[in-house]
């Protein structure tokens, strides 16, 4: 289509007025609302007990969630792709279930399901607190990223197909050797890709966990429910923003990874 | 793809197979049938109570209302976005393009806090947005960016230009080109993103929690409702508005599904 001069400056300015305007400008207006007092406001903010301890969860949530997508999702993956087995496409359809499940709705289900009086309840009497524990948050975050690692392996494993890992079993590898010298390095960048959205998701996943932590600053609260405590219950604007500052310069790390594994990814 | 002979999976394939359903069932499955039976304690009129409460009904209503007002306000401006990074230049395009994705990756409560640092009570600006449906509204459409953009931006790389530029030369207009050429092969793809965009918007949490204000029958949207459910110990009335929100996500990707493949049916039968 060939647009005459002014309609398509007028596309433009359109198109980037509303990305200021939604985008730009509110991103730049909490950068400069957390840097006027100066650096070390900010340094001083971040640095409370209650938010060392905010990130402590945070990394620990992270550190628990993304071995264990690792092994499932590439678990998963495999299954999908080489196995051929009934109900395979349900099984499909569950893996993407995540991605249409309300964040607070993760965490209902899973107080009806954990909970006192829910189904698995019991496990508290045995001393294995669920819900307004860690567990509960760890599960909380697995639920909502369980889809990552699985949907960015299964294309690499379609694509390298099948025959290196049938030459290497010819050659008289085991069932493990094959798959840590020519299936694990084959995915390795869908892997890494798979990983990075899923630690991204967890350091920022924020309606699930407040559904199933108690919140006690200091104990249970990761540093989204930080943010929010900060904000709501202490009246703390400034805190609230330094914290979510934080958050977003770990988002800001998380989306250029993204966007060098992109372009890695394309061309390996 | 039948498994080969001699490529025996770590593990043997039916354990895989059991580790993976079990995993998630879980994760997953178990806590959805919970939510779904606990929904339904009282039976279905139990289930029908709790969803047409007035509360219920109207935070409801306000998530699908707000929710159908963002999916447009993302069909017309994600298409547009979409349409400016791929058919003009301008220095800086590719920063634009990245930005796109900060959505996605930015936490949404920081999502929430961002947009109150300047549309919320100490606005620099002077827009006060907090607590009505425009803050929810602006929330959401900042957390829907990505989908139509991304959706629509591959399709119009590859569209061909030279059925544009021969209706051109025919003497269509710039509009009647875009109306008759191109938004047909769009289509699906802003249908698409704009669906993906509606089931994110009636589940959204984090990003409306601040700026929403959590107003009954105002600007308390379905999610906020189930959380207050929880926090007043009524789980049936959390639950069963969570299975409306479930079963209202479901069938529009169900749709979009359904409307996929036509669409490429349709496609293959014109080849």
């Amino acid at each position: 289509m060939t647009t005459s001069t002014t309609s398509r400056l007028t596309l433009r300015t359109l198109a980037l007025a509303y990305l200021v305007a939604l985008l730009a400008v509110p991103v730049l207006m909490i950068l400069w609302r957390t840097f006027e007092p100066g650096f070390g406001a900010f340094w001083e903010s971040i640095r409370t007990p209650a938010a060392i301890s905010a990130m402590n969860l945070t990394l620990l949530i992270v550190a628990i969630v993304v071995p264990l997508n690792v092994v499932f999702g590439v678990t998963t993956a495999l299954a999908l792709v080489r196995g051929s087995f009934r109900g395979k496409g349900f099984i499909e359809a569950v893996v993407d279930l995540p991605f249409a499940v309300s964040p607070v709705v993760v965490g209902v289900s899973l107080i009806m399901l954990w909970g006192v009086g829910g189904w698995f309840g019991g496990v508290e009497h045995l001393g294995f607190r669920v819900i307004f524990g860690l567990p509960g948050m760890v599960i909380a975050t697995i639920f909502v990223t369980l889809p990552f690692v699985v949907r960015e392996v299964e294309p690499v494993l379609v694509e390298i197909g099948t025959e290196q890992e049938q030459a290497a079993a010819t050659l008289g590898a085991s069932g493990w050797q094959t798959f840590w010298r020519i299936t694990l390095p084959a995915m390795r960048w869908g892997l890494t890709y798979g990983v990075v959205l899923t630690i991204a998701r967890s350091l920022g996943e924020f309606g699930a966990v407040t559904m199933v932590s108690s919140n006690f600053p200091g104990i249970s609260q990761t540093l989204t429910l930080l943010v929010n405590s900060r904000y709501i219950d202490d009246q703390n604007t400034y805190g609230a923003y330094a914290a979510a500052t934080l958050l977003m310069g770990l988002a800001v790390v998380t989306l250029l990874l993204m966007t060098l594994l992109d372009r890695k990814r394309s061309t390996t | 793809m039948p498994p080969a002979r001699g490529t025996r999976a770590p593990g043997g394939r039916s354990l895989q197979v059991g580790l993976v359903v079990t995993w998630l069932s879980v994760i997953v499955l178990l806590p959805l049938a919970a939510l779904t039976a606990k929904s339904f304690a009282g039976g279905v009129s139990g289930f029908w109570d709790a969803v047409t409460a007035p509360t219920a009904l109207a935070a409801l209503r306000v998530t699908i209302l707000v929710s159908v007002a963002v999916a447009l306000l993302n069909a017309v401006m994600g298409t547009l976005i979409a349409w400016v990074l791929v058919r003009d230049d301008f220095p800086g395009k590719k920063v634009v393009n990245v930005l796109i994705d900060l959505p996605f990756a930015l936490p949404t409560i920081v999502a929430s806090i961002v947009l109150l640092s300047l549309y919320g009570p100490d606005s620099p600006v002077g827009i006060h947005i907090n607590a009505t449906r425009w803050g929810l509204v602006v929330a959401l459409a900042f957390v829907t960016l990505p989908f139509v953009v991304r959706s629509v931006q591959p399709v119009l790389l590859e569209a061909d230009r030279e059925v544009e530029q021969a209706a051109a030369s025919l003497g269509a207009s710039g509009p009647t080109t875009f109306r008759r050429i191109v938004l047909p092969t769009l289509a699906p793809a802003i249908i698409s993103g704009t669906g993906l965009a509606f089931a994110r918007a009636i589940g959204e949490y984090g990003s409306v929690v601040l700026i929403g204000g959590n107003i009954p029958r105002e600007t308390q949207v379905a999610s906020q409702y189930i959380q207050q459910a929880i926090e007043i110990d009524q789980p049936v009335n959390a639950a069963a508005v969570s299975v409306t929100l479930l079963a209202i996500a479901f069938v529009t990707l169900f749709v979009l599904r359904v409307a996929a493949g036509r669409g490429r049916r349709r496609e293959e039968e014109v080849r």
